[in-house]
C-alpha cells in the first residue's frame, strides 16, 4: 500500500487537520508523570493498538527515569544545595537530559510510525506535561487505514 | 559595498513595484518573532527578556532584601572588627557565607518559575468540555466540576479550573494573585514576591533555614559583642553607646527570629510529612475528616524519604517556555497591520551607518508618506534569529500594543540587521546581514538598507552563534 504522507513536513504543510485527541495523565500512582495507556477509539482505524501502547509505555518509562528519586538525584540535589543552587546555571539537570531523549524518541516515532498513518504526536512538554496531543490528519484516500494515493495532494487544503 | 550605505530618502513612488496585496502580506511576515513570555496570560512580570519571572506584585521583596542587607552591613561594619580582634577571624567569614547563601536562595526563590502550568490550548479545552458533557444551558456558569480519581487507593477530587480551562492535576492550586495554576502549590509568599510551588520550594526552604541560622548567628554575635564590652568594665549603657548599630541589629534579629524560626520549624514538619501549606491549612489529609483511609497519599511513610524527595528530588523543568518563540501565525493577525516593521534604511556614507539615531530615523519615517508600504518584501516568515547573548536591556518588557505606539516599539524591537560592510567599528559588526532578510526589491538603495538602531550596542541583537555571518565575514549580498 502506498504511503500517503512521506515525511513530517508533507504532513504538516499539505494535509488538513481532521481531529485532535488528547491522552490524559494517569494519576493512580501519585503526581509522577504518567500517561494513560487506554486506546482511544478515534485511533482504532488508524493504528494498531500495540504500537500505540508501546509508544505510551516507553514515554512513561522515560518520565519515570527522569523523576526517579535515588542515588543520582540525591547527589545532584545535595551538590546543588552545597553550591547554593548556582550549579543549575551551568549544568544540565538529569531531567533535562531525559527530556531531550524523549523529544528525539517522539520525533523518531513520528517519522517511522505515525506520519505514515496520518498521525502526529506532540511532545507533552509543549502542552505543560498534561496531555499527549495526537493530531489526526485527513485521510486522503478512501476511508480505512489504507493510505490513499498521493495524486489527490493537489486538492488538499494548504 | 560601501556605496550601498548611502542614505537616500525613500521615494514612495519607487516602491510601487509589488502589488499592494503582496505588501500587506509582507507586513504580516516581517513581524518580529515574539517570545512566549510577552503573551503570557498570567499576572507575572518578566525580566531580562524572559529569563527571570516574578509575580506582578512584588510584595515586600525589596523590604526583605533591604532588611537582610542592612543588618548584615551593620554587622560587618560595627561588630565584626571588635569580634575579630577579641575572638576569631572566622566570624565574618561565617557571616559572609551565610549572607551569600541567604541572598542567593532568596533571589532564586523570587525569580524562579514556581511550577506554573500553562493554560490549556483551545483544542484541549474543547476536548475536556466534550468529555464533561454538560448538557445544560450555556447561559449560566455551570457548577464547579470535579473529577474523582484514585491515587494510591485513595479517592482524590480534581477540580476544574475555569481560568486555565483544565482539570487541575493533584496538588495543584490556582493562585489568584498571580492568576496561574501552580503545581504542588504551597503558598504565595509576599516576602519573597512569588508563589512557592514545586520548582522553588527547595530554594524557599533553604532560604528560611539559612535565614534562621543567619539571624541567630548575628543575634549571638551582637550579644557577645555587647557582653564583652560590658565585661571590659563599662556599663551596659556605655557599651551600647559605643556601638549603636548593635542595638538596631538586635532589635531586627529579635523580632525576626521568632517568625523565621517558627516558619522553619513548620516547613520542616511539612517536608517531613510531604505536605504543602495549602493542604495543611485546608486539612485535606487530616484524620479528623473522613473515616476511612485518609492519610496523605503522596507520603512515602518515611521521614527521610519524604525529605529527600521534596528537597533533593530531580528538578523539574519549567513548563511555560518563556523564551520560546511564538509561531508567527499566533502572533495575532489583528496586530500585524499596525505593527509596522520599520523599513531598512541605508546610512550616510557607510561609516556613519550605524550611528544614525533611532529618533532621526523615526522622524524621517513619520514625515515621509506611505509608510505602510515600505516594508521590504520578501522577508521570510520564519527566521529564527535566536536573540540570545547580551540582551542586557530588554527593550520591550511588556507585550507590544496592538495599536497606537507601535512605531516606537517596533523600532526598538526591530531586528533587521545592518549589512556587514564597514567592519571598522565594533558596533557595525553587530549588524551583519541575515540572508533571510535579503530583499527582492528592485531599488538598489533598499536592497541593503537596514534600520539603524542608535543605541545599537546596548540592544545587543546578536545573531545566533551558528549563523555563518556572525563569524565576521564580509558577505556580499
Amino acid at each position: 500500500p502506498a504511503e500517503t504522507f512521506h515525511n513530517l513536513q508533507e504532513l504538516r504543510h499539505s494535509a488538513s487537520l481532521a481531529n485532535k485527541i488528547f491522552i490524559q495523565r494517569d494519576y493512580s500512582e501519585g503526581t509522577t508523570c504518567k500517561f494513560q495507556t487506554k486506546f482511544p477509539s478515534e485511533l482504532e482505524s488508524r493504528i494498531e493498538w500495540t504500537l500505540f501502547e508501546d509508544t505510551v509505555k516507553t514515554l512513561n518509562n522515560y518520565y519515570a527515569e527522569a523523576e526517579k528519586i535515588g542515588g543520582q538525584s540525591y547527589l545532584e540535589g545535595c551538590l546543588a544545595c552545597a553550591t547554593a543552587y548556582l550549579i543549575f546555571l551551568c549544568m544540565e539537570t538529569r531531567y533535562e537530559k531525559v527530556l531531550k531523549k524523549i523529544a528525539k524518541y517522539i520525533q523518531e516515532q513520528n517519522e517511522k510510525i505515525y506520519a505514515p498513518r496520518g498521525l502526529l504526536i506532540t511532545d507533552p512538554i509543549e502542552r505543560g506535561m498534561r496531555v499527549i496531543e495526537i493530531c489526526i490528519y485527513e485521510d486522503r484516500g478512501s476511508s480505512g487505514s489504507s493510505s490513499g494515493s498521493s495524486s489527490v495532494s493537489g486538492s488538499t487544503a494548504r | 559595498m560601501m556605496k550601498n550605505c548611502e542614505y537616500q530618502q525613500i521615494d514612495p513612488r519607487a516602491l510601487t513595484v509589488s502589488p499592494s496585496s503582496a505588501q500587506i502580506h509582507t507586513v504580516k511576515k516581517v513581524q518580529r518573532l515574539r517570545r512566549k513570555w510577552e503573551v503570557f496570560p498570567g499576572k507575572n512580570r518578566f525580566l531580562c527578556d524572559g529569563r527571570f519571572i516574578l509575580a506582578r506584585q512584588s510584595g515586600v521583596l525589596p523590604l526583605t532584601l533591604g532588611l537582610i542587607i542592612v543588618t548584615c552591613c551593620l554587622f560587618f561594619a560595627f561588630d565584626c572588627p571588635f569580634l575579630v580582634e577579641h575572638l576569631t577571624v572566622f566570624i565574618p567569614v561565617i557571616g559572609g557565607m551565610l549572607f551569600l547563601f541567604v541572598t542567593i536562595s532568596l533571589l532564586r526563590t523570587s525569580f524562579t518559575d514556581p511550577g506554573i502550568l500553562p493554560r490549556a490550548t483551545p483544542d484541549e479545552a474543547a476536548d475536556i468540555e466534550k468529555q464533561i458533557d454538560t448538557s445544560g444551558s450555556s447561559t449560566y456558569r455551570p457548577p464547579p466540576r470535579t473529577k474523582e480519581i484514585l491515587i494510591n487507593q485513595q479517592v482524590v477530587k480534581l477540580k476544574y479550573c475555569f481560568t486555565c480551562k483544565m482539570f487541575r492535576p493533584p496538588r495543584t492550586s490556582h493562585c489568584s494573585l498571580c492568576d496561574n495554576c501552580v503545581e504542588r502549590f504551597d503558598h504565595h509568599c509576599p516576602w519573597v514576591g512569588n508563589c512557592v510551588g514545586k520548582r522553588n520550594y527547595r530554594f524557599f526552604y533553604s532560604f528560611i533555614v539559612s535565614l534562621s541560622f543567619l539571624t541567630s548567628f548575628i543575634f549571638g554575635c551582637v550579644i557577645t559583642h555587647i557582653t564583652l564590652r560590658y565585661q571590659a568594665g563599662k556599663s551596659i549603657l556605655q557599651a551600647i553607646q559605643e556601638s549603636p548599630a548593635s542595638v538596631v541589629e538586635l532589635v531586627i534579629c529579635f523580632f525576626s527570629i521568632w517568625s523565621i524560626l517558627g516558619l522553619s520549624g513548620f516547613h520542616t514538619y511539612l517536608v517531613a510529612s510531604n505536605l504543602t501549606t495549602n493542604e495543611d491549612i485546608k486539612g485535606s489529609w487530616s484524620s479528623k475528616r473522613g473515616t476511612e483511609d485518609s492519610g496523605n497519599p503522596y507520603s512515602y511513610n518515611s521521614i527521610i524519604t519524604n525529605c529527600c524527595a521534596t528537597l533533593c528530588g530531580p528538578m523539574p523543568p519549567s513548563l511555560i517556555d518563556r523564551r520560546g518563540f511564538l509561531p508567527p501565525d499566533e502572533a495575532g493577525p489583528a496586530a500585524s497591520t499596525s505593527e509596522i516593521e520599520l523599513p531598512p534604511f541605508a546610512a550616510k556614507n557607510g561609516t556613519h551607518m550605524c550611528t544614525q539615531s533611532t529618533k532621526d530615523v523615526l522622524e524621517r519615517m513619520v514625515h515621509s508618506s506611505e509608510f505602510q508600504g515600505l516594508c521590504p518584501p520578501g522577508i521570510p516568515k520564519t527566521t529564527p534569529l535566536g536573540l540570545e547573548g547580551s540582551n542586557t536591556a530588554a527593550p520591550s518588557t511588556e507585550p507590544l500594543p496592538s495599536a497606537g505606539c507601535s512605531r516606537h516599539h517596533a523600532c526598538h524591537s526591530v531586528v533587521t540587521p545592518c549589512p556587514p560592510f564597514s567592519r571598522s567599528s565594533r558596533r557595525d559588526s553587530l549588524h551583519s546581514i541575515n540572508p533571510a532578510f535579503r530583499l527582492a526589491s528592485p531599488s538598489p538603495s533598499l536592497s541593503h538598507t537596514t534600520l539603524i538602531l542608535g543605541d545599537a550596542p546596548d540592544m545587543g541583537f546578536i545573531l545566533p552563534r551558528e549563523h555563518p555571518l556572525t563569524t565576521g565575514e564580509d558577505e556580499e549580498s
